[in-house]
């Protein structure tokens, strides 16, 4: 039951807090919720959870890190909504509460389900859950965002819902759909309809990602969503979605498919690096910047899964790295948001001296977010490079190096100017609430810690989900 | 029954073409409401025996596709009070010719579809010609509301192939699936609603604002 739990508990509080009218009742469900989803998502670090329904529920360690990702960034993001609820216009204060929790409802399933039709339902409702948010100010702008937002993503889900029943035709014997039955038979697999599978859900689950050349509604999306959401979205949804590219990875690995897929792979996470140097370089506004820093980061994923070898661990820590990181630096660029009314390199300026606390965390989270050491991302990585010289891709090696050198310069120039450019007024130092600065440094600090050590525990977890991603037994 | 299924797939196509080719939103919908109900019908000529999960499957087809999303559409544009499809990106001669392609294509890709079981020879072309046809609406028209119209299509198409794997897919999650587009049709509605209040327009190329 504990599974199945951990998806109507939050489900059922979205309806409550859409039903109760005082605020901070709903703020309180908001945290309770938040809080009680973390806990028990926790519980399941400790002993196995028996699979549920069938073996459509279960968890794994990819399914297990991606849950807690999403479990611990909502913790931080809701605590944070309290703070950015009191500031903001309480406009769809209704809405939003409820939405966000729809969301981690919606996320918790993707993350449990072994099911891949079961999975589809809930990554469609994720899309779904956040679409009000998007339009939170409910102008022109966040109209035509929502609109792209909401038809892009809708098309790439259904062409998955395509590949899932692809799949399903390629699958002959045992439960249909269950991942441990598509990895278990997957000797009996027909080839040709489960490379159409991967392509179909390769495309699907990636127009979500925000994979170049399918990532066009992404910066339309974070730069009009107010920057808690792009953060839930940059660092919870994209994780779901690269679960869903990665199951289906997972799969063709076992029936021997490695030299069809990780070609599409390394195309796919190329691709999108190139989009993302060339779009960052006089970007002007924050969130747009951020968006294209998430659509490098998601190459980075698909690039370590089609590498073979050491990638795959690459991209599991990788995973976890951009998915805090990416609360980080969306949380602080929010703060700045809150302060100024913009996310524009124009308007914002003097963010330092303006706000002591958020400016140091965004001047960290930009050495975080772009690889440098001691930061977790510089190990992550470090190690899809690594995986690339040693599986015999010393050209992809070089162009990426080339590519996070030139994407350092592009968001560099910007936050710094955001940063330490001269601001008209004398405008004063402002101090800064705990609820909207606490959440930021703890992520950063867990970022940091992550480059430094990995606990055996979380190490253990990941050596485990990346051999199911083709990684050699080590 | 076995001519029953194929008639009822031709029927699609036909309803396919009739969108391709109509220029008022209306009529389009229309087509949309008669491809739900052929749609609802089709798992009952596909899989006689009456189970209980082709009969859900059917009502909450029929409900949903046929009924409730082609009312809820008429409701947006005597809303928006828009009739016609004016300014396509490709002419509507064009895209029936298109259409046609469409079909042709799908029979020679479902010919190299090496389906285990197939209930029917007709069902894969049918449904790829419909996925593709849904795509062809989508970019090609202008209206944000017939953009709407083109992914129910690309839903349906889908939702044709999907029959193929009927006795695998659970009902739950069949369930869950018509409940997910139509929630998520519902909430394009609600934004065309809104489009067009913003705007005045239901043109989606005014929404132009977001670049780089």
């Amino acid at each position: 039951m504990g599974l199945l739990l951990l998806v109507l508990v939050p489900a059922l509080a979205a309806a409550v807090a859409y039903l109760v009218p005082p605020v901070r009742v709903r703020l309180g469900i908001l945290v309770g919720t938040a809080a009680l989803h973390t806990t028990a998502v926790v519980g399941l670090w400790g002993g196995q959870a028996a699979p549920e329904l069938d073996g459509w529920l279960a968890i794994d360690s990819l399914g297990l890190l991606v849950l807690s990702l999403v479990s611990v960034l909502f913790l931080v993001i809701a605590v944070y909504a309290v703070g950015f609820l009191r500031t903001q216009p309480p406009r769809g204060g209704r809405v939003f509460v409820s939405g966000l929790l729809g969301f981690l409802a919606a996320a918790t399933l993707v993350a449990v389900s072994h099911h891949l039709a079961l999975m589809w339902v809930g990554m469609e409702t994720t899309t779904l859950a956040l679409a009000p948010l998007v339009y939170h100010r409910h102008d022109r702008r966040s109209l035509e965002a929502v609109w792209k937002y909401l038809l892009l993503s809708s098309v790439g889900i259904a062409l998955a819902l395509l590949g899932t029943f692809f799949l399903a035709a390629a699958q002959s014997t045992g439960r249909p759909l269950v991942l441990e039955d598509l990895v278990g038979g997957s000797g009996s697999l027909q080839p040709a309809l489960l490379r159409t599978a991967f392509v179909f859900l390769l495309v699907g689950y990636g127009t979500k990602m925000g994979l170049a050349p399918l990532h066009t509604w992404k910066p339309d999306t974070y730069g009009e969503a107010p920057p808690l959401v792009g953060g839930l979205m940059a660092g919870g949804l994209t994780s779901c979605a690269f679960l869903g590219v990665a199951r289906i990875t997972e799969v063709s690995m076992a029936a021997n498919q490695a030299a069809f897929v990780q070609p599409l792979l390394l195309a796919f996470g190329v691709a999108s690096l190139v989009v993302a140097a060339a779009f960052m370089i006089g970007q002007s506004d924050l969130k747009r910047l951020l968006a294209y820093s998430s659509v490098e980061h998601m190459g980075l994923l698909v690039l370590g899964l089609g590498l073979g070898g050491i990638g795959p661990y690459g991209t599991v820590l990788h995973l976890v790295n951009n998915s805090l990181t990416k609360g980080v630096v969306f949380l602080a660029v929010g703060n700045v948001v809150l302060l100024t009314g913009s996310a524009s390199a124009g308007a914002a300026r003097g963010i330092l001296r303006r706000l002591p606390v958020s400016g140091i965390v965004l001047l960290l989270g930009l050495f975080a977010v772009t690889g440098s050491p001691p930061f977790g991302l510089f190990l992550s990585e470090f190690t899809i490079l690594n995986a690339a010289i040693a599986e015999g891709h010393p050209w992809v090696a070089l162009i990426v190096v080339v590519l996070l050198a030139v994407i350092f310069v592009g968001m560099a120039a910007m936050i710094l100017e955001v940063l330490y450019g001269p601001s008209d007024a004398a405008a004063p130092s402002t101090r800064e609430s705990l609820l909207l600065v606490g959440g930021p440094v703890m992520l950063l600090l867990a970022v940091l810690g992550l480059g430094l050590y990995i606990p055996a525990h979380l190490q253990r977890v990941l050596v485990e989900a990346a051999r199911g991603l083709g990684a050699p037994v080590p | 029954m076995s001519g029953l299924h194929e008639l009822l797939l031709l029927c699609v196509v036909l309803t396919n073409f009739w969108l391709l080719g109509t220029t008022r939103l209306s009529s389009a919908i229309r087509a949309t409401a008669l491809q739900g109900a052929l749609l609802a019908s089709l798992p009952i000529a596909l899989h006689p025996g009456w189970s209980l999960h082709i009969l859900g499957l059917a009502g909450g087809t029929f409900l949903v596709k046929a009924v409730i999303l082609p009312t809820f559409l008429r409701w947006a544009i005597r809303e928006a009070a828009v009739r016609r499809e004016i300014e396509p990106l490709i002419g509507f001669s064009a895209s029936l010719t298109l259409g046609a392609v469409a079909v042709a294509l799908s029979f020679a890709i479902a010919a190299h579809i090496p389906l285990p079981e197939s209930n029917s020879a007709l069902l894969i072309p049918v449904a790829l010609s419909t996925v593709i046809v849904g795509l062809l609406v989508l970019t090609t028209r202008n209206k944000a509301l017939t953009q709407v119209v083109g992914y129910l299509v690309l839903e349906n198409g889908i939702y044709v192939f999907g029959l193929s794997q009927a006795e695998r897919v659970p009902f739950l999650v069949e369930v869950g699936v018509l409940l997910d587009i139509f929630v998520g049709i519902f909430i394009m509605g609600i934004v065309v609603f809104h489009i067009n209040r913003a705007f005045d327009s239901l043109d989606s190329t005014r929404l132009t604002e977001l670049k780089d």
